[in-house]
């Protein structure tokens, strides 16, 4: 029985990995569990896994954690995830900067009415920009920030900080004064998402799994599986199949930027 | 026991009674009293061990690095920056307290109506009808009560209100409201069931009306006992954690509106624990908070305990 546990951005597309890999392998039993990125490098720390799923890079405290263990984490990049701003359908603003969100997520910020950014919306009177996080342990948490508000800047109170990224979504479609993030691949088709500019001068892109594996999309993350050690046998076999043409085109089908060039 | 002398074919003098008493009965019922000694003191083994365990956890963070004025007067909570970290649990509290309070003056009102109703007004089938729907309201999971609260009760309450987001305290209290009623309005069947029916009929007797009845009689016989069903539902809601983190917004924020989004005590360990690294500060300082929501609510199921105590020395 092969563990694998962590993100959950990862969780999806780790479970298609497990469910196709049956076909190719079917004497191994794959677990796929998710909890957050967190969870999963915990798991590893304490040795009860063999893959961990990440959506960020361990910490330092992490790794030499790990190593006070006698666990070695040895660190694999599966797939590349664009993050999304999303937005009520109603909301007239598309094109955003990195500085123009970190005016509303930042600490400190500026802008906490939607007129301050020449928008509005008969569904929100108030004007009132209602701002969606995550919980503070996510690994989209962890990148958002890092991405938007660089490494010395934290997030403003009150934001409303929600469990999963799918939740993220649902509140966005209902509620028009809310903006939120989320990996690309919780996307529907009744929110409307940001196309983001590194700054004023820089061309505005839409995310999309093109955009993320070219990086011309500012705001994409590498997502990572971590093995304790180098693999060897059967976990080695495993993700050997993943970084390959058939994992990576499953990969693709979730919603996610593959590691390289994959044709149908 | 005390009866056994009296009944035809009790203990025999003579060899015959020891050998009796050493019998599989016997041993069954040591057994049994040593099952049900076991039973009865592995409550009290599980809370205190329960609150040793937090305590040792908690400890070293509430005496080296917590500030007493800010942990209870900064509504800042702020425990994952990598610079400045912060703990202040003041919007945490007041986030609880608010989210209980609304929720216990939606759920006072139904719950003992409800129970005056079932105890005193309901006859035959309506009652046990009304007693069964009751219980089942209380077996709904919360995490139902949340996601309620967040696909229907959230575009609900945007709509009608005209505010901003619909994930706030009326939402949460509303949805705790509920969740609390059924536990209450047990209980305070239970308390107005042990009024005595002498009360009543001694009432009635001398020409009460039924409402008469209730009211002068019967309420103020059981109010120890619905102050006690009060007291626990006031636990319920203070201890609830998935229903509050889906529908209170989660928010760290003083709220001044019943429109504002909050974030609960339980709610915040609930979302942070599962990923902090352990013996952290962020750890410990969720331990300490935990500290501090045992104690909540241990003195309150106290003067819960207190108050039933009242209503049976009475009765």
């Amino acid at each position: 029985m092969l563990q694998n546990k962590g993100s959950d951005t990862l969780v999806n597309v780790a479970g298609a990995w497990a469910e196709a890999y049956a076909k190719v392998d079917p004497n191994l039993a794959i677990a796929v569990s998710g909890g957050g990125s967190g969870t999963g490098i915990s798991a590893l720390i304490n040795g009860t896994v063999d893959i961990a799923n990440a959506s960020r890079r361990m910490k330092d405290k992490e790794i030499k954690a790990a190593k006070a263990n006698g666990v070695e984490p040895v660190e694999f990049i599966v797939g590349y995830d664009a993050l999304a701003v999303f937005l009520h359908k109603e909301n007239t603003k598309t094109d955003w900067t990195i500085a123009e969100l970190a005016d509303i997520y930042g600490e400190g910020a500026q802008t906490t009415k939607w007129s301050q950014v020449d928008v509005r919306m008969s569904g929100c009177e108030s004007d009132k920009i209602v701002v969606v996080s995550r919980q503070n342990n996510s690994g989209t948490y962890a990148y958002f920030k890092k991405a938007i508000l660089g490494k010395k800047r934290d997030y403003r109170m009150g934001t409303n900080d929600l469990h999963g990224s799918k939740d993220v979504v649902e509140l966005v479609e209902k509620t028009p004064c809310a903006i939120g993030y989320s990996g690309l691949a919780y996307a529907t088709d009744h929110v409307k998402m940001a196309r983001i500019a590194k700054d004023k001068n820089s061309p505005y892109i839409a995310p999309s799994v093109k955009t993320a594996s070219d990086r011309s999309y500012p705001i994409a993350r590498p997502l990572l599986m971590y093995t304790a050690g180098e693999p060897t046998g059967k976990v080695k076999e495993y993700l050997d199949w993943i970084l390959s043409d058939e994992g990576q085109r499953i990969l693709v089908k979730n919603g996610y930027a593959p590691v390289r060039n994959v044709t149908d | 026991m005390r009866n056994g002398g009296d009944k035809p074919g009790g203990p025999k003098a003579g060899p015959g009674a020891n050998w009796d008493r050493l019998g599989a009965s016997w041993f069954i019922d040591k057994g049994v009293q040593v099952l049900v000694f076991v039973g009865g003191t592995s409550a009290i083994i599980f809370v205190v061990g329960i609150f040793v365990f937090i305590t040792r956890e908690g400890w070293p963070f509430i005496r080296d690095t917590l500030d007493f004025a800010e942990f209870f007067g900064s509504p800042r909570w702020n425990p994952t920056s990598d610079h400045n970290p912060t703990y202040g649990a003041l919007a945490l509290i007041v986030g609880t307290a608010s989210v209980t309070g609304l929720a216990m003056l939606i759920a006072i009102p139904f719950s003992l109506g409800a129970a005056i109703y079932i105890a005193e007004f309901a006859q035959g089938r309506t009652r046990e009808v009304l007693k069964v729907l009751v219980e089942m309201l209380a077996a709904i999971p919360s995490v139902v009560w949340g996601f309620i609260g967040l696909t229907v009760m959230n575009p609900l309450i945007i709509d009608m209100f005209n505010v901003p987001v619909g994930l706030t305290v009326l939402n949460s209290g509303l949805i705790l409201g509920l969740m609390a009623a059924p536990i209450m309005t047990t209980i305070a069947e239970d308390a107005l069931k042990a009024v005595p029916d002498g009360y009543r009929e001694a009432a009635e007797a001398m020409g009460a009306t039924k409402l008469q009845v209730v009211f002068k009689v019967v309420l103020p016989a059981a109010k120890n006992g619905l102050v006690a069903a009060v007291l626990l539902g006031v636990g319920r809601g203070f201890g609830e954690t998935m229903a509050v983190l889906m529908a209170s917004g989660h928010s760290v924020n003083l709220p001044t509106s019943v429109f504002d989004s909050v974030r609960a005590l339980t709610a915040t360990i609930a979302a942070e624990l599962g990923e902090t690294a352990h013996g952290s500060d962020h750890y410990r300082v969720l331990f300490t908070l935990g500290i501090f929501l045992f104690i909540v609510t241990f003195i309150i199921n106290l003067l819960a305990d207190i108050f039933v105590r009242g209503v049976r020395k009475k009765g």
